[in-house]
């Protein structure tokens, strides 16, 4: 793990991030979850705390791949009220950059736009964190940390889809 | 107009839904309930030096909560005595003064005003002591917990605090040194409905089931072991509901999820297993085994009238919540652990909050969606203005946390203030 040598151009990464958006925003989440490691992290810190440690600072997510089905799992149900309809989102990312190959880590920036019945739309806006690796050859999530800039979460409410 | 019904004799408690929806009423309780009850400020460890300040709105108010030199906490209006403007616009930090940057007014850490530019165009007579930053009228603390109150001739806050001050120790007792310590990290979220509505669903454990199936299938699904519930009962372990006088109250049940102090549950890892064992022996060595129960194997959610609520559950939250309008609220939540507390058991702490509480957790957005939907539903309250709110109110003794006598006991102190 991490070890071979990951070859890999920007536009790579930009392909295997518009394929992650596209599942996310079609609640194909059994098939999102096919692109994260049996480790991954998926990570939402409190946005007065955007540089923290989960372990040591309340964050309002974070995840290890155990809660991440879990969540998922959860989101399928019906009875996850918050999200039953499911809203509707559309994810613009930009401004990818490798910012490290040995691991691979890549930062984009993000405009999730979230929609529901009867609601203003809300705009999550602001920059993500991965940990990529390739496994099998194929580009793979082990980590991913979505950090807004929203001072508060104030009126974008709660975090209850994927971000 | 009435808006609560309560006749005991004939099983009525009715509460009217204009008291959830009518700007009058909001703009009526922002008088006669915040400015008359004690208002939760901040907690003492959120300030660690002198200097540190952090600020907030509070009653609507802006408030800056600080240390002084001296290290005592103080607490100081916002406005430049001036022309009104904040003196201090961030978030946290630590200063040695405060200056409105407007005109250049500037005070010291204990209000003092320090320094005005151009003094001496003001007229002969112009004394600067007259002009120290204004404080809320009374600011008392109860073990950590700094409340202020708009009421010169309020109560003390002990007296305020009455029975509730019971569950607020046995919070606390949680630590061997007797300090909680606020942990970094602020869950901050507007909900778009009127505040009561989540005073209510703090303490409601009747929707726990209907509400949050998710939650509690992601417990059995992990591992949890949960008892079928008795005869009577809706879940899985025996909990009462108590009316703790002055509009408090609390659901205080006996333990079926994990709790980092001290239950551990399968979520938690088998790597975390020495470490809660740990916490427990400690417990039952400083409190002894009854009173070691009673603070690891029961779960609390406790409400200080009006607007803070202390969940000892899957975690420790403070939460608190400020009414904005009629029909929306700004909360904010932190975690509260033993300063003591080791990195493991921090980190366990705060992912067990993060199984349950917050606005990515597996139960909080299901409470909003709750809330919300309830809002939306009573833009019909003139057709239909009555919610009902009677669950227990025909049994004599012990009432269960499924019932809602400490519901009833919060709207009860809610119309007592609002009628004079």
């Amino acid at each position: 793990m991490g070890q071979a040598d990951v070859a890999v151009t920007r536009g790579e990464v930009e392909e295997f991030l518009y394929e992650e958006a596209a599942l996310l925003d079609a609640w194909k989440l059994d098939e999102w979850l096919a692109l994260l490691t049996e480790d991954a992290y998926y990570r939402v810190p409190s946005n007065d705390r955007p540089e923290s440690d989960p372990r040591g600072t309340l964050f309002t997510i974070a995840d290890d791949i155990a809660r991440i089905r879990s969540r998922v799992t959860r989101l399928k149900d019906r009875n996850a009220h918050a999200e039953f309809p499911p809203s509707r989102t559309r994810r613009l990312i930009t401004n990818v950059r490798i910012v490290e190959r040995q691991p691979l880590r890549v930062e984009a920036n993000f405009a999730v736009y979230r929609h529901r019945s009867n609601e203003d739309v809300r705009q999550y806006v602001g920059r993500y964190r991965y940990l990529l690796r390739k496994e099998g050859g194929k580009l793979r999530i082990a980590g991913r940390e979505a950090i807004l800039d929203a001072m508060e979460l104030a009126s974008l409410g709660t975090v209850s889809f994927i971000l | 107009m009435q808006l609560v019904v309560n006749e005991p004799q004939a099983f009525r408690f009715e509460v009217n839904r204009a008291a959830l929806v009518d700007p009058a009423i909001h703009e009526l309780e922002q008088r006669r309930i915040f400015e008359r009850c004690w208002i939760y400020v901040g907690h003492e460890s959120e300030l660690g030096a002198p200097g540190d300040f952090k600020t907030r709105t509070i009653a609507g108010r802006p408030v800056i909560l600080c240390r002084n030199s001296q290290n005592r906490v103080r607490v100081f209006l916002n406005t430049c005595r001036h022309r009104g403007s904040l003196v201090c616009r961030s978030r946290e930090g630590n200063a040695e003064r405060y200056t409105c940057f407007y005109h250049g007014w500037t005070y010291d850490r204990d209000g003092a005003l320090y320094a005005v530019p151009g003094q001496s165009a003001y007229p002969p007579g112009f004394d600067k002591t007259a002009f120290a930053l204004k404080e809320p009228p009374r600011v008392e603390a109860y073990r950590g917990f700094v409340f202020l109150n708009f009421d010169a001739n309020a109560a003390s806050l002990d007296e305020y605090l009455g029975k509730a001050k019971e569950y607020i120790d046995l919070v606390i007792d949680q630590s061997p040194s007797g300090e909680m310590q606020v942990i970094q990290g602020t869950q901050e979220y507007d909900i778009k409905a009127n505040w009561k509505l989540l005073v209510e669903n703090s303490f409601d454990d009747y929707h726990l089931l209907s509400t949050h199936s998710t939650w509690l299938d992601y417990l059995k699904n992990s591992g949890v072991e949960m008892q079928r519930p008795d005869k009577g009962h809706l879940l899985p372990a025996h909990g009462v509901g108590k009316d703790l006088g002055n509009g408090h109250g609390v659901v205080d049940n006996v333990n079926f999820r994990g709790r980092p102090v001290a239950r551990w549950i399968p979520i938690y890892g088998e790597a975390a297993k020495p470490e809660l064992e740990k916490i427990r022996a400690e417990l039952v060595a400083r409190l002894g085994q009854a009173r070691a129960t009673r603070v690891a194997d029961t779960n609390r959610n406790l409400i200080v009238f009006p607007n803070l609520v202390l969940n000892d559950g899957s975690s420790v939250t403070i939460r608190t919540f400020q009414p904005v309008a009629a029909d929306r609220m700004r909360v904010t939540a932190w975690a509260l652990g033993p300063r003591e507390e080791s990195a493991t058991a921090r980190a366990v702490r705060l992912d067990s909050f993060l199984t349950f509480y917050g606005p990515g957790g597996f139960a909080t957005p299901d409470d909003v969606a709750a809330l919300e939907s309830v809002q939306q539903g009573l833009a019909t309250y003139r057709e239909v203005p009555w919610s009902v709110m009677t669950r227990g109110m025909a049994k004599e003794g012990e009432q269960l946390n499924t019932d809602e006598l400490h519901l009833r006991a919060f709207w009860i102190q809610w119309d007592k203030l609002m009628s004079r």
